[in-house]
């Protein structure tokens, strides 16, 4: 009916409009499924409500996906985040349930930098097996995704290790300043890659390596270097992560923690627009994609899907972002509706509609 | 030698690419029973001729037949089934399947669907025994040298009834022994009555086995000859074109003093540096201010020397000193400590970081070299990236868009750049001009010229004579992969010397190592 400007077609045309086209969606159809969906409560001093909980809820894959990005923009790939989420807070919660007082502050703070570095360590050793000895990162970090598991029940025996800690718990369920403490966690996680990476020139070099490996070795770029360390940030990520879902729950599941997290990381990183095939990484993205995939997630609870089929409601959800998301999809679509509508009256709407 | 009727023919050939005139109006013909050599320099047109030929791209205008009949081939499957095969440089087999399997891949002998295994080694033993190659056809193909499986390839493509065999640079990867092997096996082909076309950068080779030459230049036919009565320097001169001397008369830029600092201790000095399969040892001084020119055919190893002083392939033989005290150029990221920058001949692939922006792209180098914790502040970025774009006229002139949308010659004057704000000593630029527009290859000509006053050293690479004569005050003459001769540009030297330089070689004989 009228025409669309330019400003219009520069928005549609950003990376990121669809997925969050996609996400008002979402949280649309919640608020009409259950009105009271998008009403935030204050109690007790801290604020309620679904969207605090799909914050909340998001926060362990807003940073396994953060670690995710970095190591995708080299051209890799880290399938152990899932594992190390498990062997991480396995740790944690081993170390604060043989402690004699486990509301000791220093006995949690102890707890946490042994999981920080034993997942470090691991890392390390992701980043060898790639950097150094050159095994394809689905294979190296394939290794750890299954050994790891193992690791994990090994270390907590194959029990469910349950602890009584409150300083622990805080991280998982915690709140400050009315907000869930895990939300600050993410966001400081969020604003410290950002400035690891923009601040510095490594976000610059990694998208070099990712866009061009052979161009960045002759420009003098170490390569190896940068590998490794996006491998020993992808683990520490992980690790926080781990501490989280841990402490949501005050018990350490090694087969249960983390589990599949790394593929929604890897979703949530291909939505917010990074390419699996390196270069060009955005962390925005990344955090918009980790939502995307948490509100769906709390949807299907919400809107009692059964079980059974959550997961191909997801996928279904899933394929249709990626599609719209993809130009060479949205191309053909177009032009398969360009010649119905070309003989027909001006009075057609302009092709708006979302598959979706 | 040759049958009366050409098995084909190849009438007026024209093939145009957006901007690019590749085939103009090519006559070729191949009769059976002898090789054809098909002799050019880059870009001539050959590859193109090639892929019209093989069915790859279609023509704009021009006739191909076939035993007298007129065909037009729809794709290589089409000119295969109809007698036209093809062995192209990199071997197209499946490394992980057997000697057999691949020759036999996607037409296997088949009843009732299911594969005759035992039918299919057999026709293969009797294939590779037409060969002479006495090989297991039961082994992975991928435990046989390179020459055996370019050999398995040649078998898989003479079994569809090849009437002629089109060898598109078999020999780039091979060492003398076996491209006497292949040798013997075109030479038995031959003689069964297969016509054979042959691509090679080796003037050697064309020499030992060819009996027809035909030369292309810039996408037009030169003539085609007889082996036994077109000299070698000829054969240069052909592929080179005649009219560079007439050039080098318009050049109205004097030729080039040679350096004032030639005489102290050089500013890099190899001595038998080399590199197995690669470049034979090699000695060369370069100086502070010197721009020594490296000239030779495609495929004469003249990369392959730019690539070791750089570190981007390792050396396995000689010495290198830097100013005078011994070291190693392993890697790249030790040259570029020894002030050395290197612009690739292959932008794409080794230069230029697509998706990245023109300042991104300039200021990867020295960044790289700072390392990732001393970030380059962005003002200090942009006032580099500025003054280069403006000096090196970059356009369009907005350092933010991505640099893959720039034109050739463009995306060369941003590695130019990357390497020029590093303040090299010695800048190493592999073919660059190649492929960009008169305007931009004179300003980067003229670019050599003052860095080199203003005392960077320059090694020069180019295809182009003309180019090496004007910039430089040294030169080396690659052929065959090794370096056959180093003369100082003085009133002596001129296109035609040095063409002798790379037709006669030093004297060596037979193929090369």
């Amino acid at each position: 009916m009228s025409n669309r400007t330019a400003g219009d077609r520069a928005l549609t045309r950003h990376r990121l409009f669809w997925p969050v086209v996609v996400l008002v969606v979402l949280l649309a159809a919640n608020t009409a499924y259950r009105p009271s969906f998008l009403s935030v409560q204050m109690r007790d001093g801290h604020l309620y409500g679904s969207l605090i909980d799909i914050l909340r809820l998001s926060a362990p894959l807003i940073l396994v996906a953060l670690g995710m990005t970095l190591v995708i923009a080299t051209g890799g790939i880290d399938l152990s985040v899932g594992s190390l989420c498990a062997i991480s807070g396995a740790i944690a919660c081993l170390y604060i349930s043989r402690q004699p007082d486990q509301n000791s502050l220093g006995g949690v703070l102890t707890a946490l930098a042994l999981g920080l570095g034993v997942a470090l360590v691991l890392g390390a050793w992701n980043g060898v097996l790639v950097a150094v000895i050159g095994i394809q990162p689905i294979i190296a970090t394939l290794i750890l995704m299954v050994a790891g598991r193992g690791l994990a029940q090994l270390i907590t025996e194959g029990q469910i290790l349950t602890i009584n800690s409150d300083p622990y718990k805080a991280i998982g369920v915690g709140h400050l300043l009315t907000l869930p403490l895990a939300i600050f966690v993410a966001l400081a996680a969020a604003l410290l890659i950002a400035a690891v990476t923009r601040r510095t020139a490594l976000g610059l070099i990694i998208e070099s390596v990712g866009g061009n490996a052979q161009a960045s070795r002759l420009a003098g770029i170490r390569s190896a270097r940068i590998t490794f360390l996006v491998y020993v940030i992808s683990a520490a990520c992980a690790a926080v992560a781990g501490f989280m879902i841990t402490a949501n729950v005050s018990s350490a599941d090694g087969n249960a923690a983390g589990l599949w997290v790394e593929l929604d990381a890897i979703l949530a990183v291909v939505i917010g627009g990074t390419s699996l095939a390196g270069g060009r990484f955005s962390l925005s993205g990344t955090i918009l994609g980790a939502l995307l995939i948490q509100t769906l997630t709390t949807t299907v609870y919400a809107m009692n899907i059964s079980p059974q089929t959550s997961l191909l409601f997801k996928a279904v959800v899933v394929i249709a972002v990626c599609l719209i998301q993809a130009p060479g999809f949205r191309a053909r679509f177009a032009r398969r509706r360009a010649p119905a509508s070309a003989p027909a009256p001006v009075t057609e709407q302009p092709k708006e509609q979302v598959p979706a | 030698m040759t049958g009366s009727h050409p098995v084909l023919t190849m009438t007026g050939i024209s093939k145009s690419f957006p901007g690019v005139r590749a085939l103009d109006n090519v006559d070729f013909r191949l009769f059976p029973g002898e090789v054809h050599a098909l002799m050019g320099e880059n870009g001539a047109g050959k590859s193109t001729l090639i892929k019209v030929l093989t069915g790859v791209y279609g023509t704009d205008r021009g006739i191909v037949t076939l035993d007298g009949e007129q065909v037009s081939f729809a794709g290589p499957m089409q000119a295969t089934a109809a007698g036209v095969s093809t062995v192209y440089q990199e071997v197209n087999l499946c490394t992980n399947l057997s000697v057999a399997e691949n020759i036999f891949i996607g037409r296997e002998p088949r009843r009732l669907g299911a594969v005759r295994w035992g039918e299919m080694r057999r026709r293969a033993r009797a294939l590779l025994a037409r060969l002479d190659l006495d090989i297991d056809v039961n082994a992975q193909l991928g435990s046989y040298s390179l020459a055996v499986q370019q050999m398995v390839a040649i078998a898989r493509a003479i079994d569809i009834q090849a009437r002629v065999l089109v060898l598109d640079e078999p020999t780039s990867s091979l060492d003398a022994g076996e491209v006497a092997q292949l040798f013997r096996v075109m030479r038995q082909l031959r003689d069964d009555g297969i016509a054979i076309l042959f691509v090679t950068h080796f003037l050697d080779q064309v020499y030992g086995i060819a009996d027809r030459i035909t030369v292309l230049r810039n996408g037009q036919l030169v003539g085609e000859y007889a082996t036994s009565e077109l000299p070698q320097l000829s054969l240069v001169e052909k592929m080179i074109g005649k009219e560079l001397r007439v050039l080098e008369r318009l050049d109205e830029q004097p030729r080039r003093d040679p350096a004032d600092g030639a005489a102290g201790t050089p500013l890099l000095d190899v001595r038998e540096l080399g590199r197995r399969s690669a470049v034979a040892p090699f000695s060369l001084t370069i100086h502070e201010g010197e721009v020594v020119g490296l000239a030779g055919l495609l495929g004469s190893g003249r990369t392959e020397v730019a690539r070791l002083l750089f570190g981007a392939d390792r050396a396995d033989h000689g010495s290198v000193r830097v100013n005078g005290s011994p070291t190693s150029l392993r890697t790249p990221v030790a040259a570029i400590g020894h002030g050395i920058g290197f612009c690739s001949e292959n932008r794409r692939a080794e230069g230029i970081v697509t998706e990245l922006s023109v300042r991104e792209n300039i200021i990867l180098a020295l960044q790289a070299a700072r390392g990732w914790l001393r970030p380059l502040p962005r003002r200090r970025q942009d006032e580099l990236v500025e003054r280069y774009v403006r000096a090196l006229s970059i356009r369009p002139a907005d350092p933010e868009i991505p640099v893959g949308n720039l034109s050739g010659g463009n995306q060369q004057k941003v590695l130019l750049a990357r390497w020029l704000i590093t303040e090299p000593r010695l800048l190493i630029l592999d073919e660059p001009t190649r492929g960009i527009d008169i305007g931009a290859k004179t300003e980067i000509q003229r670019l050599v010229a003052e860095l080199s006053d203003g005392g960077m050293a320059v090694l020069f690479v180019s295809a182009e004579l003309e180019e090496v004569l004007r910039l430089s005050h040294k030169i080396a003459v690659m052929r065959d992969r090794e370096m056959v001769a180093q003369l100082t540009n003085d009133q002596d030297v001129d296109a035609d010397r040095i063409m002798q330089s790379i037709a006669a070689g030093a004297g060596h004989e037979g193929v090369p190592s």
